[in-house]
């Protein structure tokens, strides 16, 4: 029993662009007495860039941990190519994590290791027959991929805040996944760097053709990024649209939502200025 | 299979549920609710122990991660071991030689003093001191990787951090306590003869006759015994804090302390039960 090999209940097929891949149905998620989702529901489409915004704590980053079996819901469904992950066993979620990857909030990187190593974790926990030489390639390709060719023997420490986002994505594409979660991606950096990751978002799905479901309250992100924009507040969605669609949006979260955002940035323009 | 990383989120509770509890426990429901929460948090250390216990024994195995924390926490803990046994063995030898004079048998130092080390003083002493190092060094490194979510980001990229971070630092704590307890047992018997040997006049080869004379294998094995138990504790009891820390870098300073208390505490009582039972055997 204890040298079983464990199958994954996960039969992965490649997505068809434009197709339902994920849907969130009545979720429902509490720590302790405070209740972060109640009847969720939510769809992401394949080869779109769907951004969630709302409030600090309202549980944005929750909804990807719960996507990836970080965290599990106390009800409701989660699918994933139509087959539903709530009876998934952590081995099961192993090889969804291959399919789906995230680029954490302050990126996570392995201070032990180095940058080159953090880029082969996870080909050697997925790929462990994949040979040195086609490992380090791919390594190589990715930190190109990123705009940080020959960093590999850098260490994680003297990497800025910038540059260590940017590998932790070359280490969440490392297994070319089909999906890619980014949590607060441009949190805590500056515009330049901003608008270069903002980029990277885009082009990851132009050069990729991969799904992203990006987590933000920085307003210019999301409408910059985004395919559809949706907007978590009082535990719920309460609107999912384009992004003309939001700025349109009469649904009063959103507008004081939008508007707080705007109040928020005059000040900064006028100091800019 | 769920790992011990998901201990950071209890059950949720429901709001009725909880108030009802209150009603119910004349106390008031904070102090139930109190200790729920331990024996949850004491179940889920049972659960993670069974678990790791399981990966420990099943492929893939990775000794160059364990030969690593048998350096990182082994070997870099013989100064403070060293230390801790010579003194123990001068200040035990000094006492014993003082009162066995008193009976006119100060002859016989070199029997309890070993006996004394090997049963009791070294496995106990290098458990407090090595163990608070070591198991306040696993939680606050653990502590610190759960709060930038470099846990999280093993289980994203398709590792198991119980199997990662967990296995070889509680192997490396069953391998190093009972190798410090008898190196602690060596130093610690020749520390013992110097002072003995210089204050009272008692010779090396006494010392160690006496000893030899009286002192089983047994002896010598239980406190090894002790230090392999010891050694499980204070891996075991640093990975859970680690991985079950909450708020942020207070929480990993919390979880340190809370490990070395613990550890302290569940040494002293492991110590009592084992000394009871390798009395009888």
């Amino acid at each position: 029993m204890l040298f079983r090999h464990h199958t994954s209940r996960l039969r992965f097929r490649p997505p068809v662009q434009g197709e339902e891949l994920i849907r969130f149905e009545h979720l429902r998620k509490s720590f302790g007495p405070k209740r972060v989702y109640d009847d969720l529901l939510l769809s992401v489409y394949a080869g779109e860039t769907l951004t969630v915004i709302g409030g600090s704590g309202s549980g944005k980053s929750v909804l990807l941990k719960c996507l990836i079996g970080l965290l599990r819901p106390d009800d409701g469904c989660i699918f994933f190519e139509g087959q539903e992950l709530g009876g998934f066993h952590e081995e099961d979620f192993f090889e969804l994590r291959k399919h789906v990857a995230m680029v954490f909030q302050g990126a996570a990187l392995f201070d032990s290791l180095t940058v080159g190593e953090n880029i082969a974790y996870p080909l050697r926990e997925h790929f462990p027959d994949m040979p040195p030489a086609e490992m380090w390639d791919r390594v190589a390709q990715k930190l190109k991929l990123v705009d940080l060719p020959g960093i590999e023997d850098m260490r994680p420490a003297d990497l800025s805040g910038g540059m260590k986002k940017r590998v932790g994505l070359a280490r969440a594409i490392a297994t070319d996944p089909e999906v890619i979660l980014w949590d607060e991606p441009t949190t805590g950096l500056d515009p330049v760097t901003t608008e270069n990751i903002n980029q990277m978002i885009r082009s990851m799905q132009k050069q990729l053709g991969c799904t992203s479901i990006v987590v933000t309250h920085d307003m210019m992100s999301a409408f910059t990024v985004s395919d559809r924009i949706a907007m978590l507040a009082n535990r719920r969605i309460v609107q999912a649209g384009t992004p003309e669609e939001m700025r349109a949006s009469t649904v009063p979260e959103v507008r004081a939502f939008l508007d707080a955002r705007r109040q928020e940035r005059q000040p900064q323009e006028e100091v800019a200025r | 299979m769920r790992t011990g990383v998901e201990l950071n989120h209890p059950r949720p509770r429901h709001p009725v549920e909880a108030s009802q509890a209150g009603a119910i426990n004349p106390l008031g429901g904070s102090l139930h609710q109190r200790m729920l929460e331990r024996l949850e948090r004491l179940g889920a250390l049972m659960v993670m122990t069974g678990k790791v216990a399981a990966r420990a024994v099943s492929p893939p195995f990775a000794p160059s991660a364990l030969v690593y924390q048998v350096e990182a926490l082994g070997v870099r803990s013989m100064p403070i071991a060293l230390l801790t046994a010579t003194f123990a063995g001068l200040v035990i030898s000094l006492q014993f030689g003082f009162f066995l004079a008193r009976f006119g048998v100060q002859y016989t130092v070199g029997r309890v003093v070993v006996l004394t080390l090997f049963r009791e003083l070294s496995p106990v002493l290098i458990a407090l001191t090595v163990g608070a190092r070591v198991g306040s060094g696993i939680a606050a490194e653990l502590g610190s990787m759960t709060v930038t979510e470099q846990v999280d980001a093993i289980r994203a990229l398709g590792a198991d951090p119980l199997r990662k971070l967990v296995v070889p630092r509680v192997l490396a704590c069953f391998i190093l306590m009972p190798a410090l307890t008898v190196l602690a047992d060596v130093i610690g018997m020749v520390a013992g003869a110097l002072v003995v040997n210089v204050q009272y006049g008692i010779s090396f080869h006494l010392f160690f006759q006496g000893a030899l004379d009286i002192v089983l294998m047994s002896d010598f094995l239980s406190g090894v015994f002790k230090g392999f138990v010891f050694g499980g504790i204070i891996g075991v009891v640093g990975c859970f804090k680690g991985l079950t820390v909450e708020g942020g870098t207070e929480g990993v300073g919390r979880a340190t302390t809370q490990t070395v208390a613990i550890t302290s505490v569940s040494v002293c009582l492991a110590d009592f039960f084992i000394t009871k039972i390798t009395l009888y055997l």
